[in-house]
Formats: C-alpha cells, sequence, structure tokens
C-alpha cells in the first residue's frame, strides 16, 4: 500500500498543479481548492511552499472523528472515502491534526487526500512521491489508541530523480 | 457553475460608493477575452475624450476563455487610460491573478469612481468589501503587502492575488506600476498612477469559486498533451533554466545591448551580469504564476551588510533580462548584485523599472553634459555608481521636487524643459532593451503597447540585414495579431510555441465554445483593429512620433542606422495601423480584409514565430 509524501517541498515553484490535477482528476472539477492537497505560501510570496496533505495517519483521527464511517480507517495510513455516507458535519476536518482536509465552499463536503498519487506526475518540480507505506508512519497522539511510536518516516525515497524537465 | 460561457461575467464596482454590480457582456466569439475584453469594456465604460484621472475613468482587469482550464493561460491584461500619452493603453502581468480573478467568478473587474479615502478593495466571489486604509499612505509595496496580508476580512485567506501601489503611484508618476503578488507587475504606461488618482491603494482578489469539469473527453486529453508539451520537453527549458537574462551575452555579442543611454551597445563589462553569472552566483530559486508549470520567475538573493563586524540582511530580489538591461547595463552597472539592490529599491517605490532606469540613464548623461546638475537631482549621478542611483531612485518615486516630477512624467517631459531631447532613449515610451535595428525602433515607438512585447521585431532585426519594407511591416502587423490572439485567452507568451492557433481553437472547441473556436482568426483580426480605432481615437497619431537621434547614432551588428530605411518603415507602418484603425472605428471586423494590403504591401504567410531559437526574446 503506498502514500503520497510531499518530500521536497523546498523545490516547489507555487505552480499549484498539483491541486489543479486533483481537483480535475479525482474529484471531477475545475477548482483551485476542492482538491486532497494545498499548496500554500506561508506568508507571502518570498516565504516558499509548503503542501497541506494528509500524513497518512494509523490510526487516522479523522476516521474516529467521523460519525457516519464515511471515512474509514485506510489500510497503510490515510482514510478511504465514502462520499454517499457524508452528512457534512465537518467534524473530520476539525480533527485532523495537521489541517489536510478542506470542507467544500459550495457542497461542505470533505476533500482530502486518498494516496492515488494523481497529482505526482503533475508536479514539475519532483516535489511529490508515492512511497511504500510498509516503514513506520507519523502516528496522530490519540491517547491510549495511539502507540505513541515516534519513529521518523523512512518511507521516502532518497535516490531522487532528476526535475522532470 | 460551468467554466465557459457564451458571455463574459463582468463585476463593476463603484468605489465612491463601494458597491458592485455583476453584469453579462459580450460575446466570447467576437471579442474573445483578455486584450478583446479589456478594450470592449473601456468603449463601453470609458470616457474617450476625458483625461485619465478622470473619476469615471474605468480601470480594468480582464481574463480569458481559457483561464483556468488550461496551463499557462496565466496572464491578466490591464486596459486603462493611460497618464503617460493619454491614450487606451494595455499592460499584462501573471502571478496569481488570473487564476484568483477566474476562480472569484468573474472574467473582468472594472472599476469605475474614485473612493473618497485612500482604499483597499477586496472582491471573490461572494464578496465585495472597500476597506479604508489612510493608514497605509506613503508605504512602499512590500509594506504594503505585509501589513494587507496582516488584516481580516475577505481576503484574508484562501488563494489570493494582492495588487498594490507604491508611493510613486500615489504621487501620479506616469509609469508607476501595480505590483502583482510580489514579483509581478502591470509596469508600462503608469496604471499605478491610476489606481493612485482613484485613491487605490490596493486590490485582493479572491479565487474561492469552482467550476464543473467540461464534459466529454476532449478537454482532459488536450489538457495532458499541452501539459506534456511544456513539460515533458525542452520546449519550456530556457525559461526556467537561466531565464531570460539568458540574452544578455548574446545580443552584447552582436552590438545589440543598450549600455549608458546607449552611448554603446556592446561592453566588456558584460561578464558581471549575464544570466549566467546571476545564476551562478545569486539565484535563490525560481518561482512560478499560478497554473504555469514553467516557472520562470527568477529570485536572486542579496546579501548586504549593513553595521560594522558580521552584520547582514538578505533581500529575495525578482530580475529578467528586461530589468538588468534597464537598471544594468542602461546605467553602466556591471555587479550584479548592485543591479538587485537597485531593482529592491525600484520595487518599493512602485515605478516600473524599464522607464525608471532609462530615465535615470537620460538624467546621468544630462548631468555629464551639464545639462542639469545636483541643485535638479539632489545627488551626483555617474554611469556604475550605485549610491547615486539609490537616492534618485527614492526622489523619483516621491516626486521630490520639480525635476523629479517632470522626470516621472517621461524622459521626453524632462529633456523638454532642460533640453537633452537627441540622446533621450524613449521609443513612444522609454526604450526596452533591444538595439537591434531600424525595425524594432519603428515597432516600439509606433506600436500599440509601445513594447517589446506588441511583435517580434527585435527577432526581425536580428534575421534580416537587408532592407524589405513591405516584408517587415506585414511581419509586424501579422506577428502583432498572432501575439495578440494569445492575449486574448490570455496566455503568457513564453507559450507561443505550445499554442498555436490550432491548439488554441481545439482548447475552446473542447471546452464547449465551438463558435469562438471556428470564429477565432477572425475576431482576432476585429479585435486588432478595434484596438488600434480605440488607441486612435484617445489621441494616437503615428505621424506625431518622434525617432530620437541617439537611434541614428548606433551602431548595431549591421553598422549605423539607416535613416531612409527608417523613414520609409515608419511611413508604411503608420499606413498600416491607420488603416486598421479606420477599419476598427467602421466596425469592419467582418470584412476579413488582411490589413496591410491596402497599404500596397502584398500578402504572405504569418511568421509570428520568428522570434524562436535566436537572442533577444524577453518577454
Amino acid at each position: 500500500m503506498k502514500i503520497l509524501r510531499a518530500s521536497r517541498m523546498e523545490q516547489c515553484i507555487g505552480c499549484y498543479s498539483c491541486s489543479l490535477a486533483c481537483a480535475r482528476l479525482v474529484h471531477g472539477q475545475l477548482s483551485w481548492s476542492n482538491a486532497g492537497i494545498a499548496i500554500r505560501s506561508s506568508g507571502g510570496m518570498t516565504t516558499g511552499f509548503e503542501a497541506r496533505v494528509c500524513v497518512a495517519c494509523d490510526p487516522a483521527a479523522c476516521a474516529r472523528a467521523c460519525p457516519t464511517g464515511a471515512l474509514a480507517q485506510r489500510r497503510g495510513g490515510g482514510v478511504k472515502v465514502r462520499r454517499e455516507l457524508c452528512i457534512r458535519c465537518g467534524q473530520c476536518a476539525e480533527a485532523c491534526p495537521v489541517g489536510a482536509i478542506h470542507l467544500g465552499r459550495d457542497d461542505g463536503a470533505p476533500y482530502v487526500c486518498i494516496h492515488c498519487g494523481r497529482c505526482v506526475a503533475f508536479c514539475p518540480q519532483n516535489c511529490l512521491e508515492l512511497v511504500e507505506a510498509a516503514a513506520p508512519t507519523p502516528r496522530c497522539e490519540l491517547g491510549a489508541a495511539g502507540d505513541g511510536s515516534d519513529s521518523p518516516n523512512s518511507g521516502r525515497d532518497e535516490e531522487a530523480p532528476d526535475a522532470a524537465r | 457553475m460551468r467554466l465557459a460561457s457564451e458571455t463574459f461575467r463582468v463585476l463593476r464596482v463603484d468605489l465612491a460608493t463601494g458597491r458592485g454590480t455583476a453584469l453579462e457582456f459580450g460575446a466570447v466569439g467576437e471579442i474573445l477575452g483578455g486584450s478583446g475584453l479589456a478594450s470592449a469594456l473601456f468603449e463601453r465604460f470609458g470616457d474617450l475624450a476625458a483625461p485619465w484621472n478622470a473619476p469615471e475613468q474605468p480601470i480594468i482587469f480582464a481574463v480569458g476563455p481559457l483561464t483556468g482550464a488550461f496551463p499557462l493561460m496565466s496572464k491578466c491584461v490591464c486596459g486603462f487610460k493611460s497618464p503617460y500619452n493619454g491614450q487606451y493603453a494595455e499592460s499584462h502581468a501573471g502571478g496569481r491573478l488570473a487564476l484568483c480573478l477566474r476562480f472569484s467568478g468573474y472574467h473582468a473587474l472594472v472599476l469605475t469612481g474614485q473612493a473618497r479615502v485612500l482604499s483597499s478593495l477586496t472582491v471573490g466571489s461572494r464578496s465585495i468589501e472597500l476597506a479604508d486604509v489612510h493608514w497605509l499612505r506613503g508605504q512602499d509595496v512590500f509594506a504594503t503587502g505585509k501589513l494587507l496580508r496582516r488584516v481580516g476580512g475577505a481576503g484574508s485567506s484562501g488563494h489570493r492575488s494582492i495588487l498594490r501601489i507604491g508611493p510613486a503611484g500615489e504621487n501620479g508618476a506616469a509609469y508607476a506600476c501595480i505590483n502583482v503578488d510580489t514579483y509581478r507587475h502591470f509596469g508600462r504606461l503608469g496604471s499605478g498612477a491610476v489606481l493612485g488618482a482613484k485613491n487605490v491603494k490596493a486590490v485582493t482578489v479572491v479565487g474561492d469559486a469552482d467550476f464543473a469539469l467540461p464534459e466529454g473527453r476532449e478537454y482532459p486529453k488536450l489538457f495532458k498533451r499541452v501539459f506534456d508539451t511544456v513539460t515533458a520537453t525542452d520546449k519550456m527549458r530556457k525559461y526556467h533554466d537561466l531565464g531570460t537574462p539568458a540574452n544578455l551575452a548574446p545580443l552584447n555579442r552582436i552590438k545589440s545591448l543598450p549600455w549608458r543611454n546607449l552611448q554603446a551597445t556592446s561592453d566588456e563589462g558584460i561578464d558581471g551580469v549575464t544570466g549566467e553569472t546571476l545564476a551562478e552566483q545569486l539565484l535563490l530559486r525560481q518561482t512560478a504564476c499560478a497554473g504555469c508549470p514553467v516557472g520562470c520567475i527568477h529570485i536572486g538573493l542579496l546579501r548586504q551588510q549593513f553595521a560594522k563586524d558580521h552584520e547582514y540582511l538578505y533581500r529575495q530580489v525578482n530580475y529578467d533580462y528586461e530589468s538588468i538591461y534597464a537598471q544594468g547595463t542602461m546605467l553602466g552597472m556591471t555587479n550584479a548584485s548592485d543591479v538587485l539592490a537597485l531593482l529592491d529599491e525600484t520595487e518599493k517605490v512602485g515605478l516600473d523599472v524599464m522607464s525608471a532606469g532609462v530615465a535615470l540613464a537620460w538624467a546621468t548623461e544630462a548631468m555629464q553634459r551639464g545639462l542639469i546638475g545636483e541643485a535638479e537631482t539632489g545627488v551626483p549621478l555617474a554611469f556604475g555608481d550605485l549610491n547615486g542611483y539609490l537616492a534618485a531612485m527614492r526622489r523619483l518615486g516621491a516626486g521630490a521636487g520639480e525635476f523629479y516630477r517632470l522626470l516621472g512624467k517621461g524622459v521626453l517631459r524632462a529633456a523638454e524643459a532642460y533640453g537633452g531631447e537627441d540622446f533621450a532613449c524613449v521609443l513612444g515610451q522609454e526604450m526596452a532593451g533591444y538595439a537591434t535595428g531600424e525595425l524594432f525602433y519603428v515597432a516600439q515607438s509606433h506600436g500599440f503597447r509601445h513594447s517589446h512585447l506588441d511583435c517580434g521585431a527585435y527577432a526581425w532585426d536580428q534575421e534580416h540585414a537587408e532592407h524589405d519594407v513591405e516584408g517587415a511591416v506585414r511581419f509586424l502587423v501579422e506577428d502583432e495579431r498572432a501575439r495578440l490572439t494569445l492575449c486574448c485567452m490570455v496566455g503568457c507568451l513564453f507559450a507561443r510555441g505550445a499554442y498555436p492557433q490550432e491548439t488554441l481553437q481545439e482548447a475552446l472547441a473542447s471546452l464547449g465554445l465551438r463558435e469562438a473556436a471556428d470564429n477565432l482568426e477572425r475576431a482576432a483580426l476585429g479585435v486588432q483593429k478595434k484596438r488600434w480605432s480605440l488607441k486612435f481615437r484617445t489621441g494616437y497619431d503615428p505621424a506625431r512620433v518622434r525617432i530620437p537621434k541617439r537611434f541614428l547614432e548606433v551602431t548595431t551588428w549591421k553598422g549605423t542606422t539607416d535613416p531612409e530605411y527608417l523613414r520609409s518603415l515608419s511611413e508604411v507602418y503608420s499606413a498600416a495601423i491607420r488603416d486598421l484603425a479606420d477599419d476598427g472605428a467602421d466596425d469592419g471586423a467582418a470584412s476579413g480584409t488582411a490589413p496591410g494590403m491596402a497599404s500596397g504591401i502584398a500578402p504572405g504567410p504569418a511568421n509570428g514565430d520568428a522570434a524562436q531559437g535566436r537572442a533577444g526574446r524577453a518577454d
């Protein structure tokens, strides 16, 4: 099972091609916001860019918070989404520890990364990658349920290929 | 909500009341968008006879039918009446504005009236807010951006684009720019002064709406094809790699790079300011306009010692070919860090880098010749002296004293008062960085935007030693139309290779805009005529264009300027654009007559991409 990592955001140029691709290809929309990955400049253009994207918690706080099962734990981290079960309560977005769930302005639906990796090919700077989730992944602090592991993520491919240009 | 529609959705905001009206306007199949939309809106809402700063005059920001749907459709067109020449003018900018405007739900934003106090306007898909920001008066461009980001309200979160002016715009400098998202600009012909006259310090556009995906398989297939063209091939590599400054060394080599107020066209000092030097020593990173995977915006790291011991500060300064020419070689500066330091000061005051650099170059020569002295400039000016230029740039932005107020109206205005018209490097406005030959001088001085971006005249000069007046003028007219077509969509001119006309037609059709696709060539001709008509009706007369003596003294790779060839080009091109304007005034868009033919110029193949692959293509 693979998960998406924004491993090399230092290389980001802020083109938003990843967010726009996610909206188009995963969510069937032309949207800058309704996407599972959001790129933000933190306080102006001089500060570079950061990605707000699901960090693939296991167990996932958002799935725990979801009262209907619309968001369910995904093997390897993150969640599976069954939009038809969602009642638009927004509790998943509140529960996400890294602010990676966007609630659609018009439909109130949660937009969260499903780790499909379709955005990766649209990053011209090679910032994104799909990695095996077999290695320990970041854990949310969920009290007794979490195992408290703070092992660093070792899923990153150290042999980063050249930027695809 | 669908992205594509047969008409344009326009928001008009009355700055006197802060209230807006959303309206349906025009037909995409006729006016296309971008440049065509801006000029049509100016015709509708502008007063052709009233001065540029009359409160009722509109300032227009327009995108096009492909904005938000395809890569590199990342530019926005600003239409306004220019404080520089009193004529209808256009300036284009990238950054995040194009996507923000389209995702705010509009194709265009039209600002009319005058705010009662210095104000900041925020527009989103569900918001219009005009806020009192009198406390921003006099603040520089960077401080303004930082303070606005801290303020709450509709524009405080989400994808947004922040436009703002500096002191120069507040002071009415005729080449004050509008800064877009820190590193991009509506640079030329004074849109910053127009916002200033309207008492608008800043405009924030929030892209918070969403659209349904176009139906069918055509759209996703074409998107992928275009995306692959611009990322997986080498087509755009040069723009990301060294960027436009790659042209500095080659233009210097062929004696076409203006140095020291165009006293020379080549200099051994080039090594200090080439694109290679900048990239190897100072390039910090590249960044992109929203929706463009190329990333051509080059940011240099300027490290400056500000006190004794090891006390340093750093600045991040955007550089391009044009800015290094105008505030580097034109001012005799051969140290790249010095050039970045001056560019940073120019950004702060909010002046167009090209006009400001050329203005100080003229002032330096005027001082050398004794036409002006420190009584006028306040500081000594000498080619290569950064400190003098830093101080002068602050004064120019502030409009400090009679000399700088006049210089801020344009070099020729200062020359009228102090002398020195012969060496004023002005071609309609202060020259762009191409001393390539007669056709460029005629193209910029007579051209619609008086910009090197109107057409590829600089490339023609480099390719054609022969004096083919008719062929050259036909190229100007046809290349302008090819570029204009893209500027209606609104695509970046770097994307010319990725978007030949057939691809634009496919793109429009994939969004369901079949009429616009089928009618593209004809509609572009109509827009070209209409735009020229508007320029003429707001006072333009090509017969009054003068090319200063300095351009006759220049030696390029072809030798010295040929005054007879220059005169012939001027005459024939003037006739060609007058024909276009006459047709536009008669609503002759439907005639389909190829411009130029009426002037006795034989028709020939369009050569819009003639500029590909040679020195001097710094759009």
